[in-house]
């Protein structure tokens, strides 16, 4: 552990924190992507739920997400007050203490959980609690700081949500929940290591062993070329599912061609150049990361509900 | 006279405020799924203050 380890011991008292601040600590912008993944998950799966059941599971994946989140700014107060990025959270600016960054999280875990369990199945509760396990103790306590592969490691939680909207519907897995994971889990690492070359300062201040730091930068623009070449296969191999279709198909060989020459553009790039247009390549890389995630699940959508009128799907 | 509200007064009614009310929702929402449970009909048999012929063992049978 660092040496800034016992920050979360010594924060500020939050007797005048707002519920603003509690709701920051809870990541709202991950949870719109967790809220929007997990009901495309649920949508697109070949089963329903009543419209409060599935409106409970998405409430509650997204609590824990929120959860996880929450445990994440706990343990990681001490790095988040070093990086200029993350020094507004409610934590290591000392409006909301530790210790009710952690107890919060820990019972918005136990709810959201139970509930799920509750309004829809165990199988969809234990991924639940699986992926804040994943997210805040292995991610964040055990590997972030360890491995350069942290991003990858924590990919893994950020792309449970579509399975978990899956299995909360049918009960059970399959190749179509499988691949959706893999589409966000194989997307994570260029979609973060884009922004960790033009965010370097943060990442080395904080001393999270972050590829661009532990080995280059120019590896880590190889890195982000491999992955996203990487993403091909499981990105069309989706689109041949039940959930796609020939609309998913072509929405997803243009994404993936244009995300492949914005990665080799990346992977060309010399630092010197790219510091010199303050890395406009790799802002917009990281820009288009976030489109082609959202027109992904939007295609998955769409084929779903076009499917009724007989357009939609193969 | 009454002072004017104090900004930690504001931040600490702001707080109690958006708890009532995610409480609030949370209740609602119990509710509305109980309702849910129920009015579906998944297999379900009230036992309690009721004779069940169903749950008596036969006798001397297998």
């Amino acid at each position: 552990m660092s040496d800034t380890g016992a920050f979360h011991r010594t924060t500020l008292p939050s007797e005048d924190a707002g519920f603003g601040d509690y709701v920051q600590l809870l990541k709202p912008r991950v949870m719109s992507l967790v809220v929007f993944t997990a009901l495309v998950g649920l949508l697109v799966a070949p089963a329903s739920l009543h419209p409060v059941e599935a409106f409970a599971a998405i409430l509650f994946i997204a609590l824990g997400a929120g959860a996880s989140g929450a445990l994440n700014m706990w343990w990681d107060a001490d790095i988040d007050a070093v990086m200029k990025r993350t020094a507004g959270r409610p934590v290591p600016s000392g409006r909301v203490e530790g210790g009710d960054a952690l107890a919060i999280g820990l019972a918005l875990s136990g709810i959201s959980v139970v509930m799920l369990g509750l309004a829809t199945n165990v199988m969809a509760a234990g991924l639940l609690a699986f992926t804040i396990f994943f997210y805040a103790v292995v991610y964040s306590v055990w590997l972030k700081r360890v491995t350069p592969q942290n991003i990858v490691i924590g990919g893994a939680a950020g792309a449970f949500p579509p399975m978990i909207g899956w299995v909360a519907a049918t009960g059970s897995l399959s190749v179509e929940a499988v691949l959706m994971f893999a589409l966000i889990f194989v997307w994570t690492p260029p979609h973060f290591w884009a922004l960790a070359l033009f965010m370097k300062e943060d990442y080395h201040k904080a001393g999270v062993p972050m590829l661009t730091v532990t080995h280059g930068r120019r590896a880590t623009r190889a890195h982000v070329l491999g992955y996203t070449l990487a993403l091909v296969p499981v990105a069309v191999g989706a689109a041949l599912t039940t959930i796609g279709g020939p609309l998913t198909l072509a929405v997803a060989v243009g994404l993936n061609l244009w995300f492949v020459i914005g990665a080799i553009r990346i992977w060309q790039r010399d630092e010197a150049v790219a510091e010199s247009d303050r890395y406009r390549v790799e802002k917009a890389f990281f820009r288009f990361s976030l489109v082609y995630l959202f027109l992904h699940f939007a295609a998955f959508l769409a084929e779903a509900a076009l499917r009724p009128y007989g357009l939609g799907g193969w | 006279m009454f002072r004017p509200a104090h900004d930690l007064h504001k931040r600490r009614f702001s707080r109690n405020l958006g708890l009532g009310l995610t409480l609030a929702a949370f209740v609602v929402l119990v509710f509305a799924l109980t309702v849910v449970k129920v009015t579906r009909g998944d297999p379900m048999q009230g036992f309690d203050h009721t004779v069940q012929p169903a749950a008596v063992p036969v006798e001397g049978g297998a």
